[in-house]
């Protein structure tokens, strides 16, 4: 109270007594007109914007750091690389890392695994995910919410507890061990990955939007469930689709573990497999060649910026929604 | 399918007492329409029915197609079945054979001392497990309990900052989630050639050829895996936490503002419970992640440790990976006791979150 007292005087009767005048009523400064006390505000204001600017500017340079790093790191050679002066630029461009590492990386091979895992076990996803979260979300059935709820909660148990049964079952199948053919790895490197109870989480949400008016409508229009699922829900939920289906090739861009213990062979593998296992260790001095190494994380890299790119708002969306990653 | 008279039974086998019910209200009814009490009669069933037998819309003819929905559910029921309910039991049963054999399938009877043998408490053939007590525990551990609350911590400086700038927001919405969109073996890969003893960190603040990466120690070898966990954990963070600030009613901060409330206070009084249900998913959430580490190590170190054969930097899922093959049983022990503690860390979040969650 006392401090509004002794402003009181400052302030401009003048002016129409609105919201904003009486808003000064509150600043504690006596001595100071009401010009003056705006211009500070003012002058506060853009002194704690730059600082807030320079901040998210100095975290985003971190966070991009790694990636300026890889490129740059790509296109230098070796004893520039190990030299006690690091440079942050190459002082000659060394495109023949990449050239090279094409050569010595089979990086088609594992491209070509890493696409077929991807779009068939995406395909697999897509088709259990549609129909289990059509059954979720617009037929009735005894036990509905209870077999929904178990569902939710088989999200909680971490991968690796099924594992170890799952490599067992995988091997009793034929699909691991030395005669294992490249549909056996694919095989074993697809189908226990058909069932993602998120993504029903997900589409379930999605389908549950859709007005039931529209069901009723087609009923009447004799059209039949199978029908009704394909013609209007699945184009209406399109976007959650697209972002399912990105997250999934991503996921499977990612995947290191399953696809590292399922496969015997090197030509099997998928890209990170690859990446990891390829040694470039230079044959003479024992070290690693990291020019080489780094040409080929960007050639990894490049394909997921790309997808990136062109679906970020899928991306985005599919995440901000979820989470998992693959 | 729309029957107008939608609440009264209909039989053609009633008995009287029920149909005098409907003769007082209706009058007599016939099979079709009865123009006189405008009702529709039509015959659903010739059965006897001893329960109230209600004629409805669509949803309650549906209601007898259970089996179609069945059917929807059967893809995902059946792989369910083989890929996560089997085998979880599975696992947790061969957590107690003794000597299992997965390609024979053959044990000799159930035990505790896979349990006690991965803990290190029995001696199995004259030997002790130690990597587990001595490496893989303590280093799961250390990486959740620093990781998971400074990524947080973080993001939330990192969220609370965007959301106050007007220009640019969705430039540094999308630069903050890059690390999102990359190979997690590949970035690894990067950070130790930046953490190499011939690296940026050392020619920045000039350490020499300091060891980071290669022929580390092990407390040292911590510092560039946690920032390389952190650096990954944030770009999901920051989405949820961002659109969670997003979603706060501006009412508050106006009345803040006429009370002319300092900014910490805000954040602290405001902005943070009102975000308190998506710090709590986080947390739920990153704790499950950070305990199952794994592809960052690998892709970091390339091994187990820092020097080739070491086993420094086992984790939980590290020492399941590196023993699946060979002591099938100590892998399932060690996948139960995992399964067994975040079971438990999920069930106190949730048990906390109670009184300090506002929804």
């Amino acid at each position: 109270m006392k401090d509004i007292i002794a402003t009181k005087k400052y302030i401009d009767f003048g002016e129409e007594n609105t919201l904003e005048n009486n808003i000064i009523l509150s600043i504690k400064e006596g001595n100071k007109s009401v010009d003056v006390i705006r211009k500070s505000d003012k002058i506060r204001k853009i002194v704690s914007m730059v600082i807030v600017y320079i901040l998210l500017t100095f975290m985003a340079l971190l966070v991009v750091f790694p990636f300026y790093w890889m490129l740059i790191t790509a296109l230098k050679n070796n004893n520039e690389i190990l030299s006690s002066t690091q440079t942050f630029f190459p002082s000659i461009v060394m495109w023949s890392n990449f050239v090279y590492v094409f050569q010595v990386f089979d990086f088609l091979t594992y491209m070509t695994n890493t696409i077929v895992v991807a779009v068939f076990s995406t395909i697999g996803t897509l088709i259990t995910t549609i129909f289990a979260s059509f059954a979720f979300a617009r037929l009735n059935f005894k036990g509905r919410e209870a077999l929904f709820a178990v569902f939710l909660m088989t999200m909680m148990i971490p991968g690796e507890m099924m594992v170890i049964s799952n490599y067992i079952t995988v091997a009793s199948f034929g699909w691991v061990g030395e005669n294992a053919t490249r549909l056996d790895a694919y095989l074993a490197m697809i189908i226990p990955f058909w069932v993602s109870v998120f993504y029903i989480y997900l589409l379930r949400q999605n389908f549950k939007q859709i007005p039931n008016e529209l069901y009723l409508a087609s009923k009447v229009d004799g059209k039949s469930d199978w029908n009704f699922l394909w013609k209007v829900m699945v184009p209406l939920a399109a976007p959650t689709l697209i972002s399912i289906t990105i997250l999934k090739f991503m996921g499977t861009w990612n995947s290191y573990v399953w696809p590292n213990l399922v496969t015997t062979k090197n030509e099997f593998r998928l890209i990170s497999n690859g990446l990891r296992g390829s040694s470039f260790v230079d044959a003479e001095s024992g070290r690693i060649e990291y020019g080489y190494q780094m040409a080929a994380t960007v050639i990894v890299t490049v394909p997921l910026f790309l997808l990136f790119i062109f679906f970020r708002k899928y991306i985005m969306r599919g995440v901000g929604r979820a989470g998992i990653k693959g | 399918m729309f029957n107008k008279n939608k609440t009264d039974n209909i039989n053609t086998k009633k008995d009287a007492s029920e149909l005098s019910f409907f003769s007082e209200r209706y009058g007599d009814l016939k099979l079709g329409h009865n123009s006189k009490s405008n009702v529709d009669v039509e015959v659903v069933s010739r059965k006897k029915i001893d329960t109230n037998y209600k004629v409805g819309g669509v949803l309650d003819q549906e209601q007898r197609n259970n089996w179609k929905a069945w059917l929807y559910l059967a893809p995902v029921l059946i792989l369910m079945a083989v890929f996560l309910i089997y085998p979880l039991i599975d696992t947790i049963l061969i957590s107690f054979m003794k000597n299992y054999n997965y390609i024979k399938g053959t044990f000799d009877g159930f035990t505790f001392d896979n349990f006690g043998a991965v803990l290190g408490l029995t001696t199995i053939n004259g030997a002790t497990e130690t990597r587990v007590i001595q490496y893989a525990l303590p280093n799961t551990f250390i990486l959740v309990f620093i990781t998971v609350p400074i990524s947080i911590f973080i993001a939330l400086l990192i969220s609370v900052l965007l959301n106050s700038i007007k220009w640019f927001q969705k430039i540094f919405q999308v630069i903050f989630f890059l690390p999102y969109v990359t190979n997690t073996i590949a970035i690894g890969m990067v950070f130790s050639v930046i953490f190499d003893s011939n690296g940026l960190i050392n020619f920045i603040f000039g350490l020499g050829d300091f060891k980071w990466i290669y022929g580390a120690d092990r407390w040292i070898a911590m510092i560039p895996l946690c920032i390389y966990i952190i650096w990954s954990a944030l770009p999901f963070k920051i989405l949820i936490l961002l659109s969670g600030l997003q979603g706060i009613d501006k009412q508050y901060y106006d009345a803040a503002k006429i009370d002319s409330t300092p900014k910490w206070k805000v954040l602290t009084k405001i902005t943070i419970p009102a975000l308190s249900p998506q710090i709590l998913y986080l947390m739920v959430t990153s704790f499950i992640g950070a305990f199952k580490e794994y592809a960052s190590i690998v892709g970091l170190f390339g091994q187990a440790g820092t020097t080739q054969g070491s086993y420094e930097l086992y984790t939980i899922v590290y020492y399941i990976y590196d023993n699946l093959n060979s002591n099938t049983s100590f892998a399932a022990a060690a996948a139960v006791i995992l399964f067994a503690i975040i079971l438990v860390f999920t069930f106190i979040q949730l048990k906390l979150s109670k009184s300090r969650v506002y929804y």
